[in-house]
C-alpha cells in the first residue's frame, strides 16, 4: 500500500530478491508515481514514468479503493494470508478507513505492519507536509552541504527519499525476522526525519562532535569549493582533461600523489616535506595544486581515476549519466540490467543492489497497472468470476 | 517485553569507517550480538577515528572523561555507531590469531566487512576459507565498487563513489562546477542500510535451507538506485541530465531563504496552485496567487527569481523555526534548515523519545539518537550497552564464544592477541 518514492522502494528491496509483492493501488490513476517524469519519450503516460518503472520492478499490481467497505474487506482477505503490509498514507488514514494495525492483527497476528511517514504517527509535526528539499533540511547534513558564502544546497533529485526507502526496507525485514520466529508480527512506525536525523552521511558523527566540543554544525562546515584538505594533499573536486575527479584521504599519503603524477622525485623533496609547508599552508598548497594541475589536465578523468587507484589513492571520475552507461566496470559486473515492457520495450535499469551467491536478483518488469487484479482475486483470495465483477462494476477494483 | 528479532544471531564485525559499521550497528539495534574486530596494532583512519582528547573534553566541561582514557575509545563515530558492539582483538597477520579468528567464525551466524578488497585475502579470512570452518556462515562483503570487476581493487570513500554513478554533477548549484561540490557520503548510509536488509535475506534463506551464502554488495551501485529520475531519463531519452540545485522542475516555488540570525535559513516547497495560494495568504499578498506571472507552474517557474525575492524578503527578520510553524500551519511544505544544535534540541524528535542517555566508562555520559528504526511495537529498540572499549570484550569472546581456557586465554594476552592498548600503531 505504498506510493511515491520511500514506500515503493522499500518493497521493491523485498519484490527484486525473491518475495511476493502486491500493490494496491487506486483504481484509475494508481500510484502518483505513475503521473511523475521522467516519461518515456517524455509523453506523459501511467505506464511510462520511469521513476515508477524503477521503483516497483518484480511486483504486482491490483486496483482497489481500500475506502469502501467493499474493497476494505478484500484487503482484509489479503492481510490473512499476508507476512507484511507496508504503506504510507498521512498519519490517520489507515485508521480512518478501519485499517489500522490493532484491526488487522486481529485477522493475522503474524502481521508486521511498517507505516512509513513524513514524522512518525505521533508527536508535534506528525501531520505536516514534506518534499525532498525539506526533508533534507531537517537532517543537520544540508546545513553543512554547499559553498560558504551561498544557502544551503540539497543533493540531487529524491535521494533521500530512496534511502528512506532502504531503511525502511531493513527495519521491516527485522521485524519479519522476528514474527516469523515468535509467530507474533509487530507495528513499525518509521518517520523519514528521524531517518534523516540519524543519516550515518555525517549527522551521526556530527551530534557526538557537538556533545564533544560544542560548536552548532557539529564539526562540518559548508566548504564547496576548492581543495578541502588541510595540508597539500588533494581533497575534493580537481578539474583534468575532458572533465573533473573526486580525491579523498585522510591519511598522509604523499608518496602515493607523487607516484600518481609521475613525480617520485618529489616523494622526498625538503620543501614540500617541511612541516610547516606541508599542512595548514595555503601558499605551498598553490603551490603543488599547480603541479598537480599541469599533470591532471594532460590525461582523462577515467585515466586520472585509475593512475590514482594503482598508486593507492582515493579518486573517483565524476561521471555524466552517459559516461556511466559506458564505464567499463558496471559493465563488467552487469549491473545495468535490460528490462522489457510492453509499454516502453526493453530498457537498463539499475540492477541488483547486492549479489547473493546462493539466491540471484530477479530482473522483472514493473506491473501495468491492475494487471494483476484478476489473478489475485481469484488465484489468491479464490473469489469467482461474478463476485469479481461485481466489484469492477461498483469500481472497487 | 518479547525478545528483539535478531536475538541469538552472531556478528561478526570487521568494519570500518562509516559503510560497514552502519550496517552493523543496525544489525544490533535489531537484537544481535555484534562483535566487533580490532586490530592489535592497526586503527582505520576514521572507525574509530575522529578521535578527540582528554583535555579537549575536558575544556568543554566533561568532567566525567576518565584520566585514563585511550583515544580510540573517544571517537565520535564509534562511539556512535558502536552502540550495542562488543570488542575482541587478535592480530591477524599472525597464524594463532587467524586460528582465533576461525573459531569466532565456526561460533558465528554472519560476518560483515567492507575493507579495501583483498585485505581479507591478505589474511586469509575470506568466504571460500571461511566457509571451510563453517559452511552455514553467512558473509557480507561491502567494498566501494564491489568484490569482482575491473575496479575491485579500487579504495573509495562514499565521495568518490558518487562521482562515478553520476550523482555529483546532479548536486550543483546551477551557475557553479564541480570544483565546487561539497563531499557528501550517502553512499556509506545507503551500503550500511541494504547490508543490513541483505545479511537478514540471507538469515531468512538459511533458516529455510539450512544454507549460508556469500553477498557482494558494491557501494556503488547499491547508492546508483538513489539516481532513479537520472538513470531512467538517460534509459528512456538519451538525456543526461543536470543540476537543479535547490529548484524542482515540477515544483515551484522552490528554495532555501535566508531568516533572521547567523547562517539561518528556510527550506520552502510548493507543488500545487492551491499551496501557492495558501503561500500568498501568509505572505499577506492573497493577490499575487492571481497575479498572471504566478498562477500555474510554468508560469512560477518562469518567474522564479521574483517570487524567491518576495518570499526573502519575508523571511529575513523571522525566525526560521516561527515561519516553518506558520507555513505548515496553512499547509505549505516548508521546514527549517536545521544544524546540528538545533536536531539535538528539536521537539517533535524530543516528544518522540528519541534520544537516550548513556554513559561511556571513558568517554563520559552523552546523548545518542536511538537507532533510526526504533518505533518497533513490541520490540522497541535501546541502546542495550555503550560501544565497547577497544578490546573490552576479549575474554567473554575468547573463552565463551571460542571455548579457550583460562591457561590458552592468558598465553593469548601475553603474546599480545587480547589486548586493551594499540601498540605499535601504524596507518
Amino acid at each position: 500500500l505504498t506510493q511515491c518514492i520511500a514506500g515503493p522502494y522499500c518493497t521493491k528491496l523485498f519484490a527484486d530478491h525473491g518475495a511476493e509483492v502486491i500493490k494496491i493501488e487506486r483504481p484509475g490513476t494508481g500510484d502518483v508515481s505513475r503521473s511523475m517524469p521522467p516519461f518515456w519519450h517524455d509523453e506523459p503516460h501511467l505506464e511510462g514514468s520511469g521513476l515508477f518503472l524503477h521503483l516497483n520492478t518484480n511486483k504486482k499490481s491490483v486496483t482497489l479503493d481500500i475506502s469502501t467497505d467493499a474493497g476494505r474487506k478484500v484487503l482484509l482477505d489479503l492481510v490473512r494470508d499476508a507476512d507484511i503490509l507496508v504503506e504510507n498514507f498521512p498519519p490517520g488514514a489507515m485508521a480512518s478507513w478501519g485499517l489500522d494495525y490493532a484491526t488487522l492483527s486481529q485477522f493475522n497476528p503474524r502481521l508486521v505492519m511498517t507505516s512509513i511517514s513524513n514524522f512518525g504517527q505521533t508527536g508535534p509535526y506528525r501531520d505536516y507536509k514534506m518534499t525532498e528539499i525539506t526533508l533534507y533540511a531537517l537532517g543537520s547534513t544540508m546545513q553543512v552541504t554547499g559553498m560558504p558564502d551561498r544557502p544551503p544546497l540539497k543533493l540531487g533529485l529524491t535521494v533521500e527519499n530512496v534511502y528512506a526507502g532502504m531503511v525502511s526496507a531493513t527495519a521491516t525485514m527485522g521485524a519479519f525476522m522476528g514474527a516469523d520466529l515468535s509467530g507474533e508480527g509487530q507495528y513499525v512506525d518509521l518517520a523519514l526525519m528521524e531517518i534523516q536525523a540519524a543519516n550515518q552521511d555525517r549527522a551521526v558523527q556530527g551530534h557526538m562532535i557537538y556533545q564533544y566540543v560544542g560548536g552548532p554544525t557539529g564539526g562540518w562546515t559548508r566548504s564547496g569549493g576548492g581543495s578541502q584538505g588541510r595540508n597539500i594533499l588533494p581533497v575534493g573536486v580537481y578539474p583534468c582533461a575532458d572533465g573533473y575527479v573526486q580525491f579523498f584521504t585522510l591519511q598522509p599519503l604523499w608518496d602515493r600523489v607523487c607516484r600518481m603524477i609521475d613525480r617520485e622525485d618529489l616523494i622526498d623533496d625538503a620543501h614540500f616535506r617541511a612541516p610547516e609547508n606541508f599542512t595548514n599552508n595555503a601558499e605551498v598548497k598553490a603551490e603543488f595544486d599547480a603541479i598537480l594541475l599541469e599533470w591532471l589536465l594532460q590525461h582523462t578523468k577515467r585515466e586520472v581515476m585509475e593512475k590514482s587507484q594503482s598508486c593507492g589513492y582515493m579518486c573517483g571520475a565524476i561521471n555524466t549519466m552517459e559516461d556511466v552507461f559506458e564505464d567499463p566496470h558496471l559493465a563488467a559486473r552487469g549491473f545495468l540490467a535490460e528490462i522489457d515492457h510492453p509499454h516502453t520495450g526493453p530498457l537498463k535499469y539499475p540492477g541488483a543492489q547486492f549479489k547473493m551467491s546462493e539466491t540471484p536478483w530477479r530482473a522483472g518488469r514493473a506491473p501495468l497497472l491492475g494487471e494483476h487484479t484478476r489473478e489475485v482475486l481469484s488465484g489468491v483470495l479464490s473469489y469467482s468470476d461474478s463476485e469479481i465483477d461485481a466489484l469492477r462494476q461498483q469500481g472497487v477494483v | 517485553m518479547s525478545k528483539l528479532p535478531l536475538e541469538g544471531i552472531r556478528v561478526i564485525d570487521m568494519t570500518v569507517v562509516w559503510a560497514g559499521p552502519f550496517g552493523g550497528a543496525l544489525l544490533g539495534d535489531l537484537g544481535a550480538e555484534v562483535i566487533k574486530i580490532d586490530s592489535t596494532h592497526r586503527l582505520d583512519p576514521n572507525s574509530r577515528g575522529q578521535n578527540f582528547t582528554i583535555e579537549q573534553l575536558r575544556e568543554n566541561g566533561h568532567d566525567d572523561v576518565s584520566p585514563d582514557a585511550r583515544p580510540y575509545n573517544l571517537s565520535a563515530n564509534f562511539n556512535s555507531v558502536g552502540r550495542n558492539k562488543k570488542s575482541v582483538t587478535m592480530d591477524l597477520l599472525r597464524p594463532e590469531g587467524r586460528e582465533v579468528f576461525y573459531r569466532l567464525a565456526a561460533n558465528s551466524d554472519v560476518f560483515i566487512e567492507n575493507n579495501a578488497p583483498d585485505v581479507v585475502h591478505r589474511l586469509g579470512i575470506d568466504y571460500e576459507t571461511l566457509k571451510q570452518h563453517n559452511p552455514k556462515l553467512i558473509m557480507a562483503s561491502l567494498p566501494a565498487f564491489g568484490t569482482v570487476g575491473p575496479y575491485s581493487h579500487f579504495r573509495a570513500y562514499g565521495a568518490n563513489m558518487e562521482a562515478v554513478v553520476g550523482h555529483t554533477l546532479l548536486r550543483l548549484y546551477p551557475d557553479t562546477d564541480a570544483t565546487n561540490a561539497t563531499g557528501v557520503f550517502l553512499a556509506d548510509a545507503a551500503g550500511g542500510a541494504t547490508g543490513a536488509f541483505a545479511v537478514m535475506a540471507a538469515l531468512y534463506h538459511r533458516r529455510k535451507t539450512g544454507r549460508g551464502q556469500f553477498i557482494d554488495l558494491s557501494q556503488a551501485e547499491n547508492v546508483m538506485h538513489t539516481l532513479s529520475q537520472a538513470v531512467m531519463d538517460y534509459s528512456m531519452n538519451g538525456r543526461v541530465q543536470t543540476s537543479y540545485g535547490n529548484r524542482n522542475p515540477n515544483r515551484a516555488p522552490q528554495g532555501v531563504y535566508r531568516c533572521a540570525g547567523d547562517d539561518a535559513w528556510l527550506a520552502l516547497s510548493v507543488g500545487t496552485n492551491g499551496e501557492f495560494r495558501s503561500l500568498c495568504d501568509v505572505l499577506g499578498q492573497p493577490s499575487l496567487a492571481d497575479d498572471p506571472r504566478f498562477t500555474n507552474l510554468a508560469a512560477r517557474q518562469k518567474h522564479h527569481d521574483e517570487i524567491d525575492a518576495i518570499i526573502e524578503a519575508w523571511t529575513v527578520d523571522k525566525d526560521h523555526y516561527e515561519v516553518f510553524h506558520t507555513l505548515q500551519a496553512s499547509g505549505v511544505p516548508a521546514s527549517p534548515v536545521l544544524n546540528t544544535a538545533e536536531v539535538f534540541a528539536d521537539p517533535h524528535l524530543r516528544a518522540r523519545d528519541d534520544w537516550q542517555q548513556v554513559t561511556h566508562p571513558e568517554a563520559g555520559t552523552y546523548w545518542h539518537l536511538r537507532s533510526p528504526i526504533h518505533h518497533m511495537s513490541k520490540t522497541p529498540l535501546y541502546i542495550r550497552k555503550h560501544a565497547a572499549l577497544l578490546g573490552e570484550d576479549n575474554e567473554y569472546v575468547y573463552k565463551q564464544v571460542c571455548g579457550y581456557t583460562d591457561e590458552e586465554y592468558q598465553r593469548f594476552v601475553d603474546n599480545g592477541h587480547a589486548v586493551t592498548e594499540v601498540v605499535n600503531s601504524r596507518t
